[in-house]
């Protein structure tokens, strides 16, 4: 049956297109709370206007992943909801506190305390949701979800509190700082804090290939251990993001910053299409193949449909949105204003 | 305490939280619209000083609500899985339709807030309306996906407890979500009216000469008004589809422990239990039947019909519903005092510091209506997650220990309604018309860690 197959790829596209893009926000928290040096409220700043009109919209992505999940998955969607309860409820925490302090930063008033306090806390929480993010991505991966005649066997906690999910969340988090870092070089025109974004860049890929590494470590010496890199497919996409990474790296190292964000969102969506690509055929490795999670095959179809005549109105949309925002470098400092109609 | 009781409960206050951010979603947009556009009409100033002033407040409030309703759409799965593993699918028209309102909305909305300097100003108007309009098609997608729940279709139940034979767009093409979608819709508009006209109410008794909260105030009262107006009228047809397809809840709703014909309408009263009566209300013969069927000689069904296990709580379902419909009608009052005013005094709003005084005090009173609302359709469903179709306890999660993220939920969304009060406390003050340098200094300056 092909169409579970086409919604499942629908999944992992928004998943990568929120990863490229909402995740690149989070790693933006992440440079806000290490920012440093005499640049540091500079640095602030331009996180925060580079983030404040796109936020939101690349937030939706992870609902449109969750609202595909539960029509079309339906059983996937509950069975992670049971096994991975924790992980989640704390994935949301970050969201909704980050979300908050956001705004309440970029609004309030007065600079004083209270303000500051919602700058530590947004920063804090930015680095939340990547954990989990990826804590619950690494456990469905790994197979220490186990499950029979749709009730999940084991606990609340031990499918994830063990080294493969932690590092993978690390490492998203590694990734979504290095995405942001790569973005933020693109958003200013100020050459000193291009240079704070490339050493922070070219920095946090290092961390992204340790830790790459560690989690492929990890993996083995798991006795769970689903065999993800089985088969030719895996590899051709480990060499691309391999490859990709090194391109990346060349360009921050020589400055040449025309072709980084491309370079450094093709890096992530690589890896995280490669991450599917080696889940081929599970949902919820060992026990839940995507076959088995599916609707029916004309909820698929009703879906697709939906999806076809959204996207009408969403591609343009969002063409528009970064037209206006992100072709040029927008970072002033002062907002300016237009004045009379 | 059980965990299917806390699992209730941190449902309840999610929603609960994120209903008043999702109200003042639908209905900011379209003040912000309407005080921009007259300022582009007009070229007055103080329209474009109140747009900006509006935008910065919807903008904190819409993010909040933009949050707390990823993690409600998480909680579905968290706390009630066996209810997604079934409901997923049926309902999978209106929430994935959503997704691409609340896409739109959270597009635009970025536009409208961050493109003032980009764009012209008649594309910034019409970004304004798409948010307008992406939030109103979210609320209508979301609501009709509650409608199903109180109204299941499109689906038949297997030997073995599986949903099969699924229709989505039967499931969606729901006669109940006409009635439900019309009153939140309505009760979004005037709930925010009458909130923002009463913050502008109260600056107007403490500064009766500005100008600007004058606009502000009319404006306001403009949605409200009309809003009003009709509620009691979408209200009645929704009580009178209640008590056609869940006479069991009509019954919780009004109080009606008895099977009768000219059954009273009860204003007020506490149901007993026990002595299956309700006591201390105001009594009028014969009105609930005529309310319910059209005739005061209609028999209306009492819980005594139905065995206890099936009741929803008569006194949460009854003593709510009660305060929304005060609540409704307190505001019907108001609008009306503010019509005949207008209507004979030269088209003018009353501008008395009495009426002024009313409006602030009605203000919190349509949130306090939409939360007892809430209360009536979702208590009164109980103990049904799917109208008898799926008991909640069977849904909920396996997971115990429940009363941890329920305390949690509560201390977080108790913590951020009190910041979201602070900040917009804060932003009122600075009021409008004072935005541009001095706060941007302001803020660079707190920036400086």
């Amino acid at each position: 049956m092909i169409l579970p197959w086409i919604t499942a790829a629908i999944i992992l596209v928004a998943l990568v297109v929120y990863a490229i893009l909402g995740g690149a926000d989070f790693g933006g928290g992440v440079w806000d709370l290490l920012a440093s040096g005499p640049r540091a409220r500079r640095q602030r700043e331009l996180i925060s206007e580079a983030i404040a009109p796109v936020w939101e919209a690349n937030h939706i992505w992870l609902i449109v992943v969750i609202v595909l999940l539960f029509t079309c998955f339906p059983l996937a969607f509950s069975v992670i909801s049971i096994a991975l309860h924790v992980p989640l409820a704390l994935m949301l925490l970050g969201i909704v506190m980050r979300a908050a302090a956001f705004v309440f930063r970029h609004y309030d008033v007065a600079g004083d305390p209270v303000q500051r306090r919602w700058g530590q806390i947004f920063a804090w929480s930015s680095i939340i949701t990547p954990l989990f993010l990826g804590i619950c991505v690494g456990a469905v991966s790994l197979g220490s979800i186990r499950i029979e005649d749709e009730v999940v066997l084991t606990g609340y906690f031990g499918p994830w509190l063990r080294p493969f999910p932690i590092t993978v969340g690390v490492f998203t988090l590694a990734l979504f700082a290095f995405l942001a870092a790569v973005y933020l070089t693109r958003e200013t025109t100020d050459p000193e804090l291009q240079e704070d974004f490339r050493d922070r860049g070219l920095m946090a890929q290092l961390w992204v290939a340790v830790l790459a590494l560690l989690a492929a470590f990890a993996n083995r010496a798991d006795a769970a251990a689903a065999q993800l890199l089985r088969g030719v497919w895996p590899w051709i996409f480990v060499v691309l993001a391999v490859a990709l990474g090194v391109a990346v790296t060349y360009a921050l190292f020589r400055r040449r910053y025309k072709w980084v964000r491309v370079l450094a969102a093709a890096e992530v969506a690589t890896i995280v299409i490669g991450w599917g690509a080696a889940m081929v055929p599970y949902m919820v490795a060992p026990d839940l193949t995507i076959q088995e999670a599916a609707a029916p095959p004309h909820v698929h179809l009703l879906i697709l449909v939906v999806l076809f005549v959204g996207a009408f109105i969403l591609v343009p949309s969002l063409i528009w949105l970064y037209r206006i925002f992100k072709r040029e470098p927008i970072f002033e400092p002062v907002e300016r204003e237009r004045v009379g109609p | 305490m059980d965990d299917v009781l806390f699992a209730r409960l941190q449902i309840a206050f999610s929603l609960g939280f994120h209903i008043v951010f999702a109200s003042i979603t639908i209905a900011m947009p379209l003040l912000m619209v309407f005080a921009e556009r007259l300022w582009l009409r007009t070229g007055d100033r103080e329209y474009y000083e109140l747009t900006k002033a509006w935008a910065k407040g919807t903008a904190i409030l819409v993010a909040i609500g933009a949050a707390s309703g990823t993690v409600l759409s998480f909680e579905l799965g968290l706390l009630f899985p066996t209810f997604m593993r079934h409901a997923g699918p049926v309902i999978s028209m209106p929430f994935s339709m959503e997704g691409f309102a609340f896409f739109a909305e959270a597009i635009f909305l970025g536009i409208y807030l961050y493109a003032w300097n980009r764009i012209s100003p008649r594309l910034h108007l019409f970004a304004g309306v798409i948010v307008a309009v992406g939030a109103a098609f979210s609320a209508i997608f979301v609501v009709t996906a509650n409608a199903w729940m109180n109204y299941p279709q499109g689906f038949r139940i297997a030997e073995d407890g599986t949903f099969t034979d699924i229709n989505p767009v039967k499931a969606m093409l729901n006669p109940y979500a006409i009635h439900e979608v019309a009153h939140m819709l309505v009760a979004a508009y005037l709930a925010t009216g009458i909130l923002v006209a009463a913050i502008h109410a109260f600056i107007l008794l403490r500064n009766p000469q500005s100008t600007i909260h004058r606009k502000a105030f009319g404006l306001a009262m403009a949605m409200t008004i009309p809003m009003a107006i009709v509620q009691p009228l979408v209200g009645d047809l929704s009580a009178r589809q209640v008590a056609r397809f869940q006479p069991l809840k009509f019954a919780a709703m009004e109080g009606q422990f008895r099977t009768e014909t000219h059954a009273p309408l009860r204003l007020g009263g506490i149901p007993d239990l026990d002595a299956m009566e309700t006591r201390w209300a105001l009594e009028i013969p014969g009105f609930l039947s005529f309310l319910g069927f059209g005739r005061a000689s209609a028999e209306v069904r009492g819980l005594e019909e139905w065995p206890r296990e099936d009741w929803p709580n008569p006194v949460i379902t009854h003593v709510s519903f009660q305060i929304m419909v005060i609540c409704g009608l307190i505001l019907l009052a108001v609008a009306l005092w503010a019509f005949f005013h207008w209507l004979f005094k030269g088209r003018r709003l009353p501008d008395s510091r009495a009426f002024l005084w009313a409006t602030v005090l009605a203000g919190p009173l349509g949130m306090l209506a939409i939360e007892a609302g809430w209360t009536v359709t979702e208590v009164g469903r109980q103990p049904w997650v799917i109208y008898e179709v799926m008991r909640t306890k069977e849904s909920a999660t396996p997971m115990p220990g429940m009363i941890v993220p329920f305390l949690v939920t509560l201390v977080v969304y108790l913590g951020l309604s009190a910041a979201v009060i602070l900040v917009m406390y804060r932003q009122i003050r600075v009021g409008p018309g004072r935005t541009a340098p001095a706060l941007a200094a302001a803020a660079t300056e707190g920036r400086a860690l």
